[in-house]
């Protein structure tokens, strides 16, 4: 249904995205997650024909963005960040209007009109002024013309952003129940969100994709094989990171061992186990039978949120850490 | 064709629903009826004394009231057009409608030529008002009405041009002050280039009063057709509407 083949958009003196590629099939529901700044808002401008690429290719529902942006957009429903509504027009006129743009008219119109009011619960706001209306009617409101032409393709930018946890709820049962009649794809820097209302996940960092898969595959891969952090400090003396290392090894159950950081006579290591083994309690006992210190042990990367953070954390330690870390030694 | 219709409509409902059609309405028919009030008194009181004293000339009603009339109504206009087209897009831009209308299936030019017509519409029906005054003339006189309908033309043609470039303009900022402002003064320099004409016969004083929209006026005030004064305003609304084009198309390249 959408195919991005290595789009760029570069600015006057940024680089919003960087040669990013990905496809979304039909009636699916693809999360594009990153953090705030990540290109996620601009790639949908771009599939919605609101701004050109600088290079590569977007196709909407075969059609071309540049070659054919009039039929892309008769393809799209777009609910941009803040929804576009017009303050001093009421909800029915200003649906009816947005209709028409999209090229619905008489009878068709009008039943799209109820259908969408029913269907986003706006029904009790049909005559209020959009100016008057509350956060969360207003993202409603949104949506309902983001869908008023029965869309193949809708694009929502982050449309949770800034309601109450109940209204969160509603918009996200909503935005699942239009799954299957459309094509979603909705942005987000909230991980929840992703799990609970996508199946498809496109995470994306400083302009760059840097992971596409289904949520369940990424959260197998977070959590499938435990993985362990572990903090060992020598007794006396220093501690010889290669015994330490030979000794997890040969921890039964234990795969891949890793130095992550070692400073004085501290150590932190990354244990994994083999699949379907709990090594912990083994892993506590090989350290604490060698005479060392065991300061920590915790499961490492069990949640998507690890995976977000594995993925798009590439900030050093700040100062401040340094200095703190420097001072626990 | 049919999308245009949708954005006037829409546009012109937006001007009715706030204050600023019946603002803009008001203070119009206002100035223009203490205009049309004083153009009267003076031809009365003209008509009088020249009877007084004997002349034999009967004052005429389209040379004394009603081409100096056009020629205010068309300097009044200058005031106004700023208030009429500010918004137009500054106000899209800022609450971010503009999306909206930039990913709906809809082309630029019929988002912008809707737009325009709504403005101009908005001001024939300022127009409509000072209509109402001439009536009068009719009612109690014998004014020739061709002239007088030439003279509307005129007035349609001059704000078209004038609103073209405010509607330009507003494309330009988020802000409709700014829009409001800058319209202004470049309508103000519109109307005073003509005086440059006054004293100096140079070829640049000539371009610069070619260039003034009031210059082109008063063959319409005189009740005059001259096709060389339409194709200027025409070229002014096409230019306007044109650079209107371009900047949308830029607007997008940059935002």
């Amino acid at each position: 249904m959408i195919t991005v083949k290595s789009l760029t958009k570069r600015y006057a003196r940024t680089t919003a995205i960087d040669n990013i590629s990905f496809e979304v099939q039909k009636g699916q529901i693809v999360g594009f997650l990153g953090p705030n700044g990540a290109g996620k808002t601009t790639t949908m401008r771009v599939l919605t024909c609101f701004i050109p690429p600088t290079a590569g290719t977007a196709t909407v529902a075969g059609f071309d963005v540049l070659e054919h942006p009039l039929e892309v957009k008769k393809h799209i429903g777009y609910l941009p960040e803040t929804p576009p509504l017009y303050p001093e027009m009421d909800t029915a006129h200003y649906l009816t209007f947005v209709g028409k743009l999209k090229g619905l008219s008489g009878d068709d119109l009008r039943r799209r009109v109820d259908y969408v009011c029913e269907r986003c619960a706006i029904v009790d706001v049909k005559n209020k002024l959009l100016g008057k209306l509350s956060k969360g009617y207003r993202q409603r409101v949104g949506l309902a013309q983001a869908i008023i032409h029965n869309p193949d393709v809708l694009i929502l930018d982050e449309p949770t952003a800034g309601l109450d946890p109940k209204q969160i709820n509603e918009t996200r049962d909503l935005i699942k129940s239009l799954a299957g009649d459309h094509t979603i794809i909705l942005s987000t820097h909230i991980l929840p969100e992703v799990e609970q209302t996508c199946e498809q996940v496109i995470i994306i960092n400083k302009g760059k994709v840097v992971a596409t898969d289904s949520v369940h595959n990424l959260q197998n891969r977070a959590r499938g094989g435990e993985s362990v952090l572990l903090e060992v400090a020598g007794r006396n003396g220093t501690l010889d990171s290669n015994s330490v290392q030979r000794k997890l090894e040969q921890v039964p159950g234990a795969g891949r061992v890793l130095m992550k950081e070692s400073g004085g006579n501290r150590m932190i290591f990354e244990v994994e186990s083999q699949k379907d083994r709990s090594i912990r309690g083994d892993v506590a006992r090989a350290v604490v039978e060698a005479g060392w210190d065991l300061n920590e042990l915790r499961p490492a990367a069990v949640s998507l949120e690890e995976v977000f953070l594995q993925l798009t954390a590439t900030e050093k330690p700040t100062a401040v850490e340094e200095v703190l870390a420097k001072g626990a030694e | 064709m049919r999308n245009i219709w949708i954005i006037f409509r829409k546009e012109l409902h937006s001007y009715f629903v706030s204050p600023i059609a019946y603002l803009l309405l008001t203070m119009f028919a206002l100035i223009f009826g203490f205009f049309f009030w004083n153009a009267l008194g003076m031809f009365i009181y003209y008509g009088m004394e020249s009877q007084m004293r004997g002349q034999m000339f009967p004052p005429n009603l389209n040379e004394q009231v009603i081409r100096p009339l056009l020629s205010n109504a068309s300097v009044i206009g200058l005031f106004f057009i700023p208030m009429i087209t500010m918004r137009l897009f500054a106000e899209e831009k800022r609450s971010g409608t503009i999306e909206l209308l930039a990913t709906s299936p809809v082309r630029d030019v019929e988002v912008i030529v809707g737009k325009w017509l709504a403005a101009l519409a908005l001001y024939a029906g300022m127009l409509f008002f000072t209509a109402l005054n001439f009536a009068f003339l009719f009612r109690y006189g014998n004014p020739d009405w061709k002239p007088l309908a030439i003279g509307y033309l005129g007035l349609l043609l001059q704000a078209g041009g004038l609103l073209a470039i405010g509607t330009f303009i507003s494309t330009l900022t988020k802000n409709q002050i700014i829009a409001g402002a800058a319209t202004f003064g470049v309508c103000l320099l519109l109307w005073v280039l003509e005086w440059v004409g006054g004293y100096e016969t140079a070829g640049w004083a000539r371009v610069l009063s070619y260039m003034s929209v009031v210059t082109h006026f008063e063959s319409f005030a005189k009740g005059v057709l001259d096709s060389k004064d339409a194709i200027f305003y025409v070229t002014v609304i096409f230019l306007g509407l044109f650079f209107t084009t371009r900047s949308m198309e830029s607007l997008r390249w940059r935002s």
